[in-house]
């Protein structure tokens, strides 16, 4: 199925990755929470405009509103001001055509691996038999390397393998749109490696436009066509972007290997310590 | 081997974890690194078990000497010399007129706890003779369309111990069907909360000896026409009032706090409403449920004697009761065995629920 999709998106778009179709569109996003002491405001004019296909990290401190805008694209968080629309249809709400992967991983602890990816797929495929939505909910969990443990409770797995179950949920439901939320933030280093290589690998075959939060340098060249820096709040707003330059598929070794990574690096970090 | 490992997995399960200690013991399992922990788990409460025997049993002494000098010195003040010589023969004979009436010995109590198994032995035996000399006569009477003729003998202590067993699950069940479900309802509306909040804070601290009252104004009325003895229901509807109130704070605190990242989960996917409910909030809740309804049934096994007893319903509570105003010999030591076995059966009941709790919920409680 996938092979189908990026056929058609070759086709359309004369091979360019990513293509020109705006998926997400972010316009003169405003967040205000109002205290005591007068309105506090998270973000402000903040304009993002990602593409159909492209994987997007955003970069920036601690508290500068980045899980905020996450969670107003996942229609979570309501929007105080400005709008986003996805495909040009402003959002209302939450909805299965954004998938989210949660920092934490948020599965029912109750539910087998199995279950807590079907809960999705059962959602979004309601017309499918029985049997082609277990097959999709395996296929998923299979592509994230949990052949093993279908029947295991989610309870009873590690924390990176949680997260693998995570990452199958937010595929197997075929959004138009990933949202991912420092989803290794909670890993350690090698668990961390380990979930990026899975993360790239599926989303290589999926190619669903995906905007990834991270604190993590690295992961954010590792996975992103474009690294979007956040300035501090309050009023956050994009305060540089950075186009990478890699060819995909990439490998963690080409992308070390490769004369721009050490520039890369140094812009982000220029920009975080400044 | 793979025997000792169930032994050992069920015990710890049903919060019984002492008891495979005592395996490893015979099973000559225990090494050195063991042998604390024996001690801690199996020597000390064997050691405080026999200091509060002995406690108990001194006291019980003390009490007794007690009442004996002061029969003796009364005899001596109203009747002279002569009849407190009496009076002291008599106490020292053990005769049944004279017996100081205070708190019994251990040895007492163990007395009368065989020679109450005895007794279920005698009414046992003399009910099934009844059923059999019976059974032809019950036939022909059932067939000619009338009621069979049955037992009505004295309940033995084992058969009342049954027949709370009987109340206090009839009232547990009562409280179930009613808390769980307006706890979920309260823990998913704001409105409905508001609505029976006052409800719940001013009858939650209510007596039991009150709802029992309430209750019997009520089926009082309600069964006017009936010939049948209330009492029964009567009780097991105010035991389960009584102790419906654990249940549904814990189920509304539940529903209502189920974790922020499982409901995000169900928005991000529009769950409807019952799936919602069925597959994320219930099963999130269920540890605090169950704490609920740890708490209930132990509230039911608590307040059921009191209530038995004011509803002269058939039970531990009457069987106490009669004791106390029956004032035979043996009868404080009855009372004391019957605490007994109400304690032991409350610890089972719990420890019955935690067994429950443990295989229906994902979270692992340990026994306390």
């Amino acid at each position: 199925m996938s092979t189908i999709i990026t056929d058609t998106a070759k086709a359309t778009h004369n091979g360019i990755f990513p293509s020109n179709e705006v998926m997400l569109d972010l316009k003169d996003l405003k967040k205000v929470y109002p205290t005591p002491n007068g309105d506090y405001v998270v973000l402000e004019h903040l304009n993002l405009q990602i593409k159909k296909e492209e994987f997007v990290t955003i970069i920036g401190h601690s508290g500068c509103g980045k899980t905020t805008m996450l969670s107003m694209i996942a229609g979570l968080n309501p929007i105080s001001g400005g709008n986003i629309s996805v495909l040009g249809k402003h959002i209302k709400g939450p909805g299965p055509d954004r998938g989210v992967i949660f920092q934490a991983p948020s599965l029912m602890p109750w539910m087998t691996a199995l279950q807590n990816v079907m809960l999705g797929v059962n959602q979004v495929f309601p017309h499918a038999t029985k049997a082609q939505r277990n097959d999709i909910a395996k296929y998923y969990l299979q592509k994230v390397g949990l052949e093993d443990a279908f029947n295991k409770r989610a309870a009873d797995l590690s924390q990176g393998m949680q997260q693998r179950v995570g990452i199958a949920r937010a595929f197997a439901i075929k959004p138009k749109v990933l949202l991912l939320d420092e989803p290794f933030g909670m890993l350690d280093s090698l668990t961390r490696g380990e979930l990026q290589d899975t993360l790239i690998d599926i989303w290589n075959k999926e190619k669903i436009t995906a905007v990834m939060i991270t604190h993590d340098v690295d992961e954010a060249i590792f996975l992103a066509d474009r690294v979007v820096m956040m300035t501090s709040g309050p009023r956050a707003k994009i305060g540089d972007v950075l186009d990478i330059d890699f060819e995909r598929p990439r490998t963690r070794k080409s992308v070390l290997e490769h004369d721009d990574y050490y520039k890369y690096r140094k812009h982000l970090i220029d920009f975080l310590e400044h | 081997m793979k025997q000792s490992i169930t032994l050992g997995k069920v015990t710890k399960f049903m919060g019984l974890g002492f008891l495979s200690t005592f395996k490893d013991l015979f099973t000559g399992k225990l090494d050195k690194d063991d042998f604390k922990i024996f001690l801690r788990k199996v020597i000390v409460p064997i050691a405080s078990i026999l200091l509060f025997i002995g406690i108990w049993h001194l006291g019980a002494k003390a009490l007794y000497n007690i009442e004996a000098d002061f029969r003796i010195n009364k005899a001596l003040e109203e009747q002279g010399q002569v009849a407190a010589d009496e009076m002291a023969a008599c106490i020292a004979a053990g005769e049944v007129s004279c017996q100081p009436n205070t708190l019994p010995s251990p040895g007492k109590v163990w007395a009368s706890f065989q020679s109450l198994l005895k007794d279920h032995a005698l009414i046992s035996a003399d009910k099934a003779a009844f059923i059999e000399k019976t059974a032809a006569l019950n036939e022909t009477r059932v067939a000619k369309g009338q009621d069979p003729i049955v037992y009505t003998g004295r309940p033995s202590f084992v058969d009342q111990i049954f027949r709370s067993l009987k109340t206090v699950f009839a009232g547990f069940f009562l409280a179930l069907l009613i808390a769980v479900p307006l706890g979920i309802f309260i823990g998913l509306s704001p409105t409905l909360k508001s609505a029976f909040n006052w409800f719940i804070q001013i009858f939650k601290p209510v007596s039991p000896v009150v709802w029992y009252l309430l209750v019997f104004m009520i089926v009082k009325t309600l069964l006017i026409d009936s010939s049948e003895d209330s009492s029964f229901t009567i009780s097991f509807i105010s035991v389960g009032l009584c102790s419906m109130w654990a249940t549904l704070v814990n189920t509304a605190m539940g529903v209502s706090s189920v974790d922020k990242d499982y409901i995000n989960v169900a928005k991000v996917l529009k769950l409807g409403n019952f799936q919602k409910v069925f597959k994320v909030v219930l099963p999130s809740s269920l540890p605090l449920i169950f704490t609920g309804l740890k708490i209930t049934l132990s509230v039911a096994w608590m307040v059921l004697i009191a209530i038995e007893l004011l509803a002269q319903s058939p039970g531990l509570g009457l069987f106490v009761w009669e004791e106390f105003q029956n004032g035979a010999n043996d009868s404080n030591a009855k009372i004391i065995v019957a605490m007994f076995v109400i304690g032991i059966i409350g610890f089972l009941l719990d420890r019955l629920m935690l067994s429950i709790q443990n295989w229906v919920s994902f979270e692992k409680t340990d026994a306390i």
